[in-house]
């Protein structure tokens, strides 16, 4: 340990009032909104679509395309997921063998 | 009793990935810690009251560094930003959640956002208990695994290289989903594209909130033509 356990408990306090203000902070703001707010509707609306994308590109960000691998694994990987997804239609199937498909990459192939 | 039961049982096939997940990013997680110096205890501690993976993973910075509160404060708003499009999705779904609303915002971490927002509870299952399910059985996976990984401290090793890789796989497959039902694509592709372009522009640790605010801003121009299908397809209901 670095810092005392006063200082820990306070670090770990900071991270968790950060992390609780960014969960709540909606909810607190939209409070007496009613919800046929048109544009609060139309945003609770489309919003789920590009969260999951923006945390599709937040979980692939290290990938480094100008240096070896080129981000290949992923590539691969996610590409399989897609093609048996769209075949199967099994969604612990698809993220079963994706996730197999790249820990065998990353460890034996592109090491 | 028997009303929870059912709530639970058909929450937890949604959890798996989530357990596969959880449990080893949190056992290496609790390895990290230990490796620091930081004993289960506090891992558990930290788990339990923050439930933030890539939160924490970035506070082992600060906690092997010097003491400087402010800067964990602000890192962790910059990073964790993105749960405020969360609670945006979710205001909806949560709305009439009553006494179990505190605990399911305060769990609402990336994992539960993305089974809640794009599964429906069965038929005769209470939605109230079964969102409640997802955040709970995803909490304890996330707290379990650090447990076990700062118990096994660095004696332990064995090659998982890679196994995080799973929640990815769960992301993408729910992106999928999504895609498959939507007719409009719009509101997906604009969530890569400007995360990507904001990803190439500001790099990877300060990308988050400019994307948030390309992808507001795009949503925003198309609101226009958003609401005149939405109010073709409410006609040809009628």
């Amino acid at each position: 340990m670095t810092l005392t356990p006063v200082q820990t408990f306070i670090i770990i306090f900071m991270v968790t009032i950060g992390t609780m203000i960014t969960r709540f902070l909606p909810f607190l703001v939209f409070k007496g909104t009613r919800s046929n707010n048109s544009y609060i509707g139309y945003l609770s609306r489309v919003l789920p679509y590009s969260a999951i994308g923006l945390l599709i590109v937040f979980c692939l960000k290290d990938i480094s395309f100008k240096s070896p691998v080129y981000g290949l694994p992923e590539i691969i990987s996610i590409g399989c997921i897609i093609t048996l997804h769209y075949w199967k239609e099994n969604t612990l199937l698809s993220i079963g063998a994706g996730t197999v498909i790249y820990m065998v990459l990353v460890q034996f192939v592109f090491t | 009793m028997k009303e929870k039961i059912t709530a639970l049982k058909a929450a937890f096939p949604h959890t798996i990935p989530v357990l596969t997940g959880f449990t080893f990013l949190g056992a290496a997680y609790g390895i990290l810690m230990s490796s620091k110096g930081y004993g289960v205890g506090w891992t558990v501690l930290f788990s339990l009251i923050a439930f933030a993976g890539s939160g924490q993973y970035m506070a082992i910075t600060f906690l092997t560094s010097v003491f400087n509160p402010l800067y964990a404060l602000l890192m962790t708003l910059m990073i964790n930003a993105r749960h405020i499009f969360y609670g945006i999705s979710l205001l909806d779904r949560y709305k009439d959640t009553g006494r179990l609303k505190p605990y399911l915002i305060f769990g609402l971490c990336d994992e539960t956002f993305s089974i809640v927002c794009s599964t429906e509870p069965p038929k005769g299952v209470n939605k109230n208990w079964f969102y409640f399910f997802i955040t709970l059985l995803d909490h304890s996976y996330w707290v379990l695994g650090s447990a076990i990984g700062g118990m096994l401290g660095s004696i332990v090793s064995f090659n998982t290289k890679g196994l995080d890789f799973v929640l990815t796989a769960l992301f993408v497959v729910i992106f999928i989903g999504q895609w498959k039902t939507q007719k409009d694509h719009k509101p997906a592709i604009i969530g890569v594209l400007c995360s990507v372009i904001c990803l190439i522009i500001f790099g990877q640790s300060n990308f988050i909130i400019p994307s948030m605010i390309t992808i507001l801003t795009a949503l925003t121009i198309f609101q226009k033509g958003h609401k005149e299908e939405n109010k073709l397809s409410k006609e040809s209901l009628q």
